[in-house]
């Protein structure tokens, strides 16, 4: 577990005499709910979105202001509502994965690594060794991505436009990662279920490798920038703070819950892919403001960088996917020179892989917080129910609680804070 | 210039002024657009990659991103149109100062993508008039900026006399549609594979 | 044990389902929250399953978990589908419940009582052509995409921007005088019939 605390010694706003980082006390909150807000005061109403570009994507807040404080702000979502879970009851299991690239676009594979786990669960299917470590790696690098494009459009949304171009620098060497293994910078549809859909090509590890090596140095760098920065510090510490019991009671996940202090990430206490033999540590904050959460996605970055060196010492030889001829589509050659292999890719092709009757759900840490995919399987080819646990769904429900008594300004930082991702929300 | 006439020394030559004012017009017009980017789901992401430092579409002329409505040019419409977002595309397409043009980017923006179902309009062209479509799930930022440089064509084609194809407002008829509804019907229809996905039992 | 529990069985995942009574949710959902040994405390998911087979209840599933035990239990409502789709909110009990519900009532159209808000999230509110997670309800929606586009550009996207924001039946003039009544009386989506072709 690593806390990382910074003080300051810079007479801002947000520093109090004698140069500690000033920061509103969680239990402060209590006193300001017993003062009568004045109704006879003229309220004002501000309608942000849903095309705002602070508001990361479609997401549309009606806020209500008394001066320039928020007395309530109300979100609403669905204005990217695009009917994935529906969509999911009339594809095979691997015609779904395609899908989930697009719910939450900025970690595309973690997303498909999601899927497959649970429809392997669903069907009891255990993957291959090498499989493991590579999903391991995609997951970590979507860390990496999501964590840079959530700290570029956050540092945008709060005045600071150097580090939105060093964020999107790193992300393009993994875009170019991704495109190497899976032919898409965006859309990866990465995992299959019962292994992937191509093994890592030649020169890859060398690459990642690289990466790993250099990216750091970049870290560094915005830690330099911004972690002591004045008006970083002035604008997010004590902003939008929420205590470890809110947050446990608004069900958030991921880095907001793990910055008010609750201890929890997924792949230390409900390991999947092996998460527990790898060495890293989960950061925890200890104010539950949106410098924690910052100070959290920051320090994440490292420990998904150690994860991803490991992962590489580690990489086993050895087939990616598993040898079971009802789940995995036989070699092109094989197919065409053998009638066994034929048959399955007929049958594979045109039935789908069934799934025996049951459920299962796997929730894996992804960058905004746990992503859990429920499958309903009915004994057929396409499952009665795929049901999304969003994470930045349900982190979004805390914003009007996070919101309130803060100054419109302060919103946007909030809101930058939760890291959402609109295809996710609405799914 | 399209009819520059026969040069008569190196001081002067000869043109149409019409010409010369739609040359000089619309090069201006074409190599200074304002986007407007609508930026909705994932071709959002490739937007802002084709904006970061290395595809930096801010060499075509579009350094200055405008954020409101009210001083853009060129609407890009990144990503999938829900119906719930529709009339919200549809009034900042309305807010727009002529001449304004539109760029669909992405499969979804196009057509609706693979998600031919109830919540996605299928294909922005039913609620506002599209110039360039960018094909892709999503375009790679090269895709993005080969279909701002169709725009800029298409703009250097165009006349400032010309009264027909003077880019008019299409107001809503009295139904509230831009087409007639069995044109929209029309082009909604499945395509592709999605025909073949079977219907709810 | 579970107050209300009527029986269990595993999931494939290995975690442990357990069969509620309607009427004795809120009690086992208390229970399990409040109980040393069991301290449930962390409401993970709520959701709603309907089956092919119309015959079998849609069953409102929530996923509990205990933070300090590092424990998972999966609790299943049935509603029968002849009978009125109502539970009661576990709101009051984990905050966390809200937009979840509010979900589960736009797509399943399973009422939740108690809930302090419960209005559709992610469909508009003047949405007409029904519920769309359930199985009766085709991929493509009832009605035509034609009416389909002419009802999104007539919706008004400004709707619901009013002071009484919380409460849709405060709302007032942003809403047809017909859905007011409707709402006044506790009624809500009730879906018109499509126009005729």
């Amino acid at each position: 577990m690593t806390k990382r605390t910074v003080e300051l010694e810079l007479a801002t706003p947000g520093v109090d005499a004698q140069g500690r980082a000033a920061r509103m006390p969680l239990k402060a909150r209590a006193a300001e709910e017993t003062a009568e807000p004045d109704l006879g005061a003229e309220h004002l109403l501000v309608n942000l979105g849903p095309q705002h570009p602070a508001t990361h994507g479609v997401l549309r807040l009606v806020v209500e202001l008394d001066g320039e404080t928020v007395v309530r702000c109300i979100p609403h979502v669905g204005y990217l509502h695009s009917g994935f879970e529906k969509l999911g009851e009339y594809r095979h299991y691997n015609q779904i994965i395609p899908l989930t690239d697009r719910t939450d676009y900025l970690s595309p594979m973690s997303n498909n690594v999601g899927l497959a786990l649970a429809a392997e669960k669903l069907m009891g299917i255990a993957i291959t060794p090498r499989c493991t470590v590579l999903r391991v790696i995609a997951c970590e690098m979507s860390r990496i991505i999501s964590h840079m494009v959530w700290l570029g459009t956050t540092s945008i949304d709060l005045g600071a436009f150097t580090p939105f171009l060093w964020a999107f620098q790193q992300r393009e060497r993994i875009y170019d990662l991704q495109e190497m293994w899976t032919g898409a910078r965006l859309t990866t549809s990465l995992t299959r279920v019962g292994g992937l859909m191509a093994d890592i090509p030649d020169r890859f590890v060398d690459k990642l490798r690289e990466f790993t090596g250099d990216f750091p140095k970049t870290l560094d760098e915005i830690d330099r920038v911004l972690t002591r920065n004045a008006v970083w510090a002035g604008r997010t510490q004590g902003v939008g703070t929420l205590s470890a019991a809110e947050a446990i009671t608004h069900s958030l996940s991921g880095p907001m819950l793990r910055a008010s202090g609750v201890p929890y990430d997924v792949r230390k206490d409900k390991p999947y892919l092996g998460y527990e033999t790898y060495d890293f540590d989960v950061v925890v904050g200890e104010h539950g403001d949106v410098y924690d959460r910052y100070l959290v996605r920051l320090e994440e970055c490292y420990q998904s960088n150690r994860i991803l060196q490991q992962a590489l010492d580690r990489l086993p030889d050895g087939p990616i996917n598993v040898d079971d001829p009802r789940v995995i589509l036989p070699s092109k050659t094989r197919a065409m020179s053998d009638m066994e292999a034929m048959i399955f890719h007929f049958k594979q092709v045109m039935e789908g892989v069934k799934a025996p009757v049951g459920e299962a759900y796997v929730g894996i840490e992804n960058p905004k917080g746990e992503l859990g995919n429920y499958l309903v399987s009915d004994g057929t080819a396409k499952p009665v129910r795929w049901r999304i646990r969003p994470p930045s769904f349900i982190n979004l429900s805390a914003l009007p609680r996070m919101a309130e008594g803060h100054l419109l300004s302060d919103l946007i930082a909030i809101n930058a804070s939760v890291d959402i991702v609109m295809g996710e929300v609405d799914r | 210039m399209k009819h520059v006439g026969e040069v008569k020394s190196s001081n002067y030559l000869l043109t149409k002024f019409q010409e010369l004012v739609d040359w000089a017009v619309n090069s201006s017009r074409a190599n200074s657009l304002w986007p407007m980017p609508f930026g909705t789901a994932c071709c959002a992401i490739e937007f802002m990659a084709t904006a970061a430092s290395r595809f930096d579409f801010a060499r075509f002329g579009m350094e200055r991103q405008a954020f409101s409505p009210r001083q853009a040019d060129v609407l890009i419409c990144a990503g999938r149109l829900p119906f719930k977002l529709a009339p919200v595309i549809r009034r900042i397409y309305d807010q727009m100062p002529q001449p304004k043009w539109v760029i669909s980017m992405g499969a979804c923006a196009s057509t609706g993508g693979i998600f031919d179902n109830y919540a996605m309009v299928q294909g922005i062209d039913t609620i506002v008039p599209v110039d360039v479509y960018v094909p892709g799930c999503p375009p790679r930022p090269e895709g993005l900026l080969y279909g701002i440089l169709l725009l800029h064509k298409k703009i250097k084609g165009e006349s400032l006399f010309d009264a027909v194809r003077r880019r008019e407002e299409q107001p809503l008829d009295d139904k509230g549609l831009r087409l007639p509804p069995e044109t929209i019907d029309e082009i909604s229809e499945p395509f592709g594979n999605s025909v073949h996905q079977f219907r709810s039992s | 044990m579970i107050p209300g529990a009527l029986r269990e069985t595993v999931a494939r995942d290995g975690e442990r389902i357990v069969y509620v009574a309607r009427d004795r949710l809120l009690a086992a959902m208390h229970w399990l929250k409040e109980t040393p040994g069991q301290e449930f405390n962390y409401l993970v998911d709520v959701t709603a399953v309907e089956f092919r087979d119309r015959e079998r209840p849609i069953e409102v599933v929530y996923f509990l978990r205990s933070l300090e035990r590092r424990a998972d239990i999966r609790i299943k409502v049935e509603l029968p589908s002849t009978d009125e789709l109502v539970v009661d909110s576990v709101w009051s009990l984990w905050h966390g419940a809200d937009w979840l519900e509010r979900e589960v009532y736009d797509m399943f159209g399973i009422t939740f009582r108690g809930h302090p808000d419960l209005r559709r999230i992610l469909m508009w509110e003047t949405y007409a052509e029904g519920y769309p997670l359930r199985k009766s309800f085709p991929l493509r929606g009832r009605f035509s995409r034609a009416e389909q586009v002419r009802q999104a550009l007539n919706a008004n996207p400004e709707a619901h921007y009013s002071l009484e924001e919380l409460s849709i039946a405060e709302a007032g003039g942003d809403l047809p005088e017909d859905m007011r009544d409707r709402l006044r009386r506790g009624e809500r989506g009730v879906i018109p019939e499509p126009p005729p072709s």
